[in-house]
């Protein structure tokens, strides 16, 4: 009998495949093609769609990181980008971590309930989030004074979210705030993971909690850690609601919030005197696209080849 | 002495935890206990929760007689049904495909569709807009579902192939002699099967896309095809000085994922502690 063949295969793979395609991978590609165009302003409806593009090599990357106009920009929001970055693993992993260690804690009671109700703000839409502390911290409210008044400390009050220097701080903060779940919940799942046989051991070597957790645990989940790290590598540079929801796309005061999303949001579809400019757009995500690209890879060929041999 | 030690332990367990717990709920409560108070009290008691006295419906009054929440709501649920529809789908069969059989490129093609995990389809936005505009799928909810879709599928996928990886082979054998053919063995034997991977998969897809404001923004910014994010942002930005109306938005577009989220915790969080993502 001669074996048909396998139409089958292709029915179930070509639905996703196709979409996938079409509406993920070719724009990416494309955008990246775009970036190597320009075209003039003027003759582009809204849409961004028209207008005649020329090609000018790498020339829109160089007005990107080098021409006056631009680069300000693009260092900037790179710069503030990276120091978003910084703050999130510096403060979202040790909190994450704290918290996932006290919840697999074998006699610890509603640990449901904490779990549930540390997990809630992920849930949120960003924009919301944002829309509250910008209410929260507003001056006209004044629920920090409240509180820092309740114990004595009212002097400490500043409009956070309105100075240059604590903006961008006070942001990384918020948006810490709301995100503490997933390490909490990525890294309370490792720790679940790990066999009873391990801890047992460690216990009749006389280790106690502590030197259990530092030397025992946190060498068998680094894995995950090194997973949280890229998620929120990539999660940080793919950031833009949260920036638009308390600030708006001017990223002020004087551009201290601008991270690559909102600076990618100005340039592509313009604002104030700026006309919207389609290839210039492109190049700004192109560059972000190479930035993510490289965290990812840093990740995938040395930091998880190095730290894979603690698998068990 | 052990046990006094062990006490200590869990007492100080306890209220590091519960700080934390506070601190992420305040405010949520805040946001929640405001926006049913009068426009006073919002102002000289914001902490305290809304009594006989002070409680008002005022915010909300004002908001739906300014616009139509209707239909954005309808708006959401329309575009976060229908992709979690294909994404289940659509996402389901692949998966299928890509760990039941073998074929030339079957990893190469696992890889290419996990691409798509670590990069997001913001960036590719220059594009999509034009690809969108040439099938005339601008300021139509099928430009958000298509979008949506392409954007889910890869996770998706992922996930569910890991646990068709775990289906009993016998079972499957077994179909197969008794003359069931290969769409049949996938549609009546395989999906049934996977149901609990499948609504985690669900819960991935629905809360990101219902919260979604990028593109809303960029695909479908007016004429009555906003998301409720996108319709709040845009009513907030207008009302921003009557406090009441704010808080009655923020909360409008908060209490469907809140109410979800009470429903679908349990399984939410079973499902990503017993080890369906990794």
């Amino acid at each position: 009998m001669k074996k048909k063949f396998p139409y089958h295969i292709i029915v179930f793979l070509f639905p996703a495949c196709f979409i996938y395609t079409i509406f993920m991978i070719f724009p990416l590609f494309d955008t990246l093609r775009i970036s190597f165009y320009t075209q003039d302003l003027m003759g582009s409806n809204l849409d961004n769609t028209t207008g005649v593009r020329t090609f000018t090599g790498i020339n829109n990357y160089r007005i990107l990181f080098f021409d006056e106009l631009w680069s300000y920009h693009f260092w900037n929001a790179l710069k503030n980008n990276t120091y978003f970055f910084i703050l999130h693993v510096s403060i979202q992993t040790p909190i994450g971590l704290l918290i996932a260690a006290f919840l697999s804690s074998k006699e610890l009671k509603f640990k449901g309930t904490y779990r549930t109700l540390i997990f809630l703000p992920a849930m949120m839409s960003i924009v919301i989030v944002g829309y509250i502390f910008n209410l929260i911290l507003s001056n006209l409210w004044g629920i920090p004074q409240t509180l820092l008044g309740a114990v004595g400390l009212e002097n400490l009050y500043q409009p956070w979210l309105g100075l240059k220097e604590t903006a961008l701080i006070t942001i990384s903060l918020i948006s810490i705030w709301q995100f503490v779940g997933i390490p909490m919940m990525l890294f309370y799942a490792a720790l679940l993971n790990i066999p009873d046989e391990v801890l047992e051991a460690s216990k009749i070597d006389g280790s106690n909690g502590i030197t259990t957790f530092w030397y025992i645990k946190l060498p068998l989940i680094m894995p995950t850690v090194g997973l949280m790290v890229i998620l929120t590598y990539v999660g940080n540079f793919n950031a833009f609601d949260l920036i638009f929801a308390i600030r708006g796309l001017y990223a002020g005061p004087e551009f201290s919030t601008d991270l690559m999303g909102t600076f990618f949001y100005r340039t592509f579809f313009g604002f104030q005197h700026q006309l919207g400019n389609p290839t210039m757009g492109a190049t700004v995500a192109s560059a972000t696209f190479g930035i993510i690209l490289i965290g990812v890879l840093v990740y995938l060929f040395a930091f998880q080849k190095r730290i894979t041999r603690y698998q068990y | 002495m052990r046990s006094y030690q062990d006490k200590i332990n869990q007492l100080i367990m306890h209220s590091v935890l519960l700080l934390y717990t506070l601190i992420c709920m305040f405010p949520v409560y805040l946001l929640l206990s405001n926006s049913f108070k009068k426009r006073k009290a919002i102002f000289k008691e914001p902490l305290s929760l809304p009594s006989e006295e002070t409680f008002s419906l005022t915010g909300f009054t004002k908001m739906f007689s300014r616009v139509d929440f209707g239909i954005y709501f309808y708006n959401s649920i329309t575009v976060t049904l229908i992709t979690l529809f294909l994404v289940l789908l659509f996402g389901a069969m692949a998966a299928w495909a890509l760990s039941e059989y073998k074929f030339k490129g079957n990893t190469m093609l696992g890889l290419y569709l996990a691409f798509g995990i670590m990069m997001p389809i913001k960036l590719g936005t220059v594009s999509v807009l034009q690809v969108l505009n040439s099938m005339g799928l601008v300021n139509t909810l099928t430009g958000l579902i298509v979008v949506y879709t392409a954007q889910s599928l890869p996770l998706a996928i992922w996930i569910l192939s890991e646990f068709m990886k775990q289906v009993n082979n016998e079972l499957k054998e077994a179909a197969r002699c008794d003359g069931v053919n290969e769409y049949q063995l996938f549609f009546y034997i395989i999906l049934p099967l996977l149901r609990p991977p499948l609504a985690t998969v669900a819960v991935f897809t629905m809360v990101p896309v219902w919260n979604d404001i990028w593109w809303p923004l960029v695909l479908a910014p007016s004429s009555g095809k906003q998301t409720v994010i996108l319709g709040m942002q845009q009513y907030i930005g207008q009302y921003v000085t009557n406090w009441n109306a704010v808080f009655a938005s923020l909360s409008t577009a908060l209490i469907p994922i809140l109410i979800f989220y009470i429903i679908f915790s349990r399984q939410l969080i079973r499902s990503i502690t017993s080890g369906a993502v990794k």
